[in-house]
């Protein structure tokens, strides 16, 4: 008797699920598809693969001076995903490991800029690298993005988990707190420090409205800059785009679908 | 832990503590306490460029009359009023679903709508910018179905223009907040839902009455992140819409219209920042409220 009704549930669900999974998924084919139209097949709503790819690519490469783009967007993400772990972790193991109310006070105000938005930032910080000279240059990208309050957070909740046995143990034989941190600390937490890259990796190579602000040349843009120039123009060549968008997506996926499991432990990071 | 402070001892321990913790908070204070202190101070300034007096409540009173802030304003909160319910319904409604152990092809449902978060913020924009083109997929998939007489002009109307950018974030950040529901429904035991399923109690009074109420935390979490995100929206419209800002205005936000201020009009530092605050009040309220929201519901 209950039969019909959980069959209609069943459908349902697999009917709106299905429906949400393909629409999740749509752009990323439209895009791949997209690199091989024409623009004007693009632009049309052409949905079969096209013959336009080479041309496309070509077109990429001529326009584009595509290794010094990803040479920049290389070198920005990982100068800030290093420093930013490496301040980040050794803060977190800091604040849990060497308790004092004086720390705990200035923790908590740390927490409280994570509501700062960066909008309220951009005009001090633009001045403040042009008072440097810094404007124009990577290392003014990076520079303010390496005190991060939420990977401090992501560090410290993750090192309640370290366990003070081995601390101790390596205090017995001698070592110093940098030599703990460094070669105890470290190898033990790996994973952390798996999902915190995963974490600051995206978003520094995914990062737009501060480079748009400091960079200002050719020869310094990144790649998210870039696509974003070629799709605004007056006549954007989509399928130039195309391969732009395939092409600076493919390093957050390939992290994505290599490194699922810290994927999704780094997103979820702060909920414990 | 904190018993040997006195002594040698103690005195190590603290100065050990203080070396670690030290680069973290200098690069913090110099990059976002100085900053946000210093934009307090410019929001009492006016003058263009760098020559800037000391101008006292002149651009609050000037927010009042600028009909751009205004309307940025109102598209903000047009925004995360109607975005972000949406979006935290539909992604609790998705984890409900997903969380079901039965259902054959979860892995694969999970990871299909949890994609869209490896994207940059500017590469989707650009892709649904070509979607949603007048005679682009979106348009021409709808006709062919007979949902539309004619192509509706996303990308040119504005009141298409606003629900462009509302459909694009939906689309980005659904599977994003999923995942924390996931989650947090691996902690609750699923005796719960087998005993109330037993007792008759139907599929959708079991999503509000147990997985909702069990789920309030990270929803306020969520919700938390999302008002904040949503409050800051800048990459989106800025790439999406025509004319950074959209048809008349229509999808301009705060952070577009700082930046505007800043760096395409002749540079107003002093109101621009008075506007940056209006954010930074937003974003301490509406943060607040949801917690005081969910501390009510509580009792």
């Amino acid at each position: 008797m209950k039969n019909p009704a959980r069959a209609a549930s069943a459908v349902l669900t697999y009917g709106f699920v299905g429906l949400m999974a393909f629409l999740s998924i749509f752009p990323f084919i439209w895009m791949v598809l997209g690199a091989t139209n024409s623009s004007i097949d693009i632009i049309k709503g052409r949905l079969a693969p096209g013959e336009a790819l080479a041309a496309n690519v070509a077109k990429f490469f001529t326009q584009v001076n595509a290794p010094l783009v990803f040479w920049n967007s290389a070198k920005v993400a990982i100068l800030a995903t290093v420093l930013t772990l490496a301040v980040s972790s050794l803060a977190g193991y800091g604040f849990e490991m060497f308790r004092s109310r004086r720390r705990e006070g200035l923790y908590r105000a740390m927490l409280l800029t994570l509501m700062i938005p960066f909008a309220a930032l951009m005009i001090p910080l633009f001045i403040m690298m042009g008072k440097a000279g810094l404007i124009n240059t990577h290392v003014a990208v990076v520079l303010p993005t390496i005190g991060s309050a939420f990977i401090v957070f992501y560090f410290r909740q993750s090192t309640e988990a370290f366990p003070s046995e081995l601390r101790d143990a390596a205090k017995v034989d001698g070592l110093k707190e940098w030599q703990i941190f460094l070669y105890i600390y470290v190898p033990v937490m790996r994973s952390t420090y798996a999902a915190a890259f995963i974490i600051v990796f995206m978003t520094a190579w995914n990062n737009y409205l501060w480079p748009l602000i400091v960079l200002q040349s050719n020869e310094t843009k990144t790649i998210t800059l870039v696509i974003s120039s070629l799709a605004s123009a007056y006549y954007p060549d989509y399928g130039v785009v195309m391969v732009g968008t395939i092409l600076a997506t493919l390093p957050t996926l390939a992290v994505f679908f290599f490194m699922q499991r810290q994927f999704v432990q780094g997103m979820l990071g702060s909920v414990k | 832990m904190v018993h040997a402070r006195r002594g040698g001892i103690g005195r190590y321990y603290d100065v050990n503590g203080w070396l670690f913790v030290a680069p973290a908070l200098s690069l913090i204070a110099l990059f976002m306490v100085y900053p946000i202190l210093w934009s307090l101070w410019m929001s009492f300034q006016s003058g263009r460029g760098m020559m800037m007096k000391f101008a006292g409540f002149a651009n609050i009173i000037r927010l009042w009359n600028d009909p751009v802030f205004l309307k940025a304003l109102t598209n903000t909160m047009t925004y995360f009023v109607v975005q972000v319910p949406i979006m935290i319904l539909l992604a609790l409604i998705l984890a409900s679903l997903l969380n079901n152990p039965r259902l054959t092809g979860r892995g694969f449902f999970r990871t299909a709508i949890f994609l869209p978060c490896v994207t940059s913020l500017v590469a989707y924009s650009v892709l649904f910018k070509g979607m949603f083109a007048p005679d682009g997929i979106v348009n021409s998939t709808l006709q062919a179905i007979g949902l539309i007489a004619s192509p509706i002009p996303w990308l040119t109307h504005p009141f298409w223009a606003k629900t462009l950018v509302i459909i694009a974030i939906t689309w980005r950040w659904t599977g994003y907040n999923m995942i924390f529901y996931l989650a947090a429904l691996q902690n609750i035991d699923k005796s719960i839902y087998e005993v109330a399923r037993i007792d008759g109690v139907p599929a959708w009074a079991r999503f509000t009455h147990i997985t909702i109420p069990l789920l309030k935390p990270v929803i306020l979490f969520t919700t938390v992140i999302s008002t904040i995100g949503t409050l800051q929206l800048f990459d989106e419209v800025y790439n999406l819409t025509e004319g950074k800002g959209g048809p008349s205005n229509a999808t301009l936000t705060l952070s577009l219209y700082i930046y505007n201020l800043t760096f395409r009009f002749m540079p107003s530092f002093g109101y621009a920042a008075t506007v940056s605050y209006v954010i930074v009040v937003l974003v301490a309220l509406l943060a607040a409220l949801q917690f005081y929201l969910a501390r009510e519901r509580e009792r």
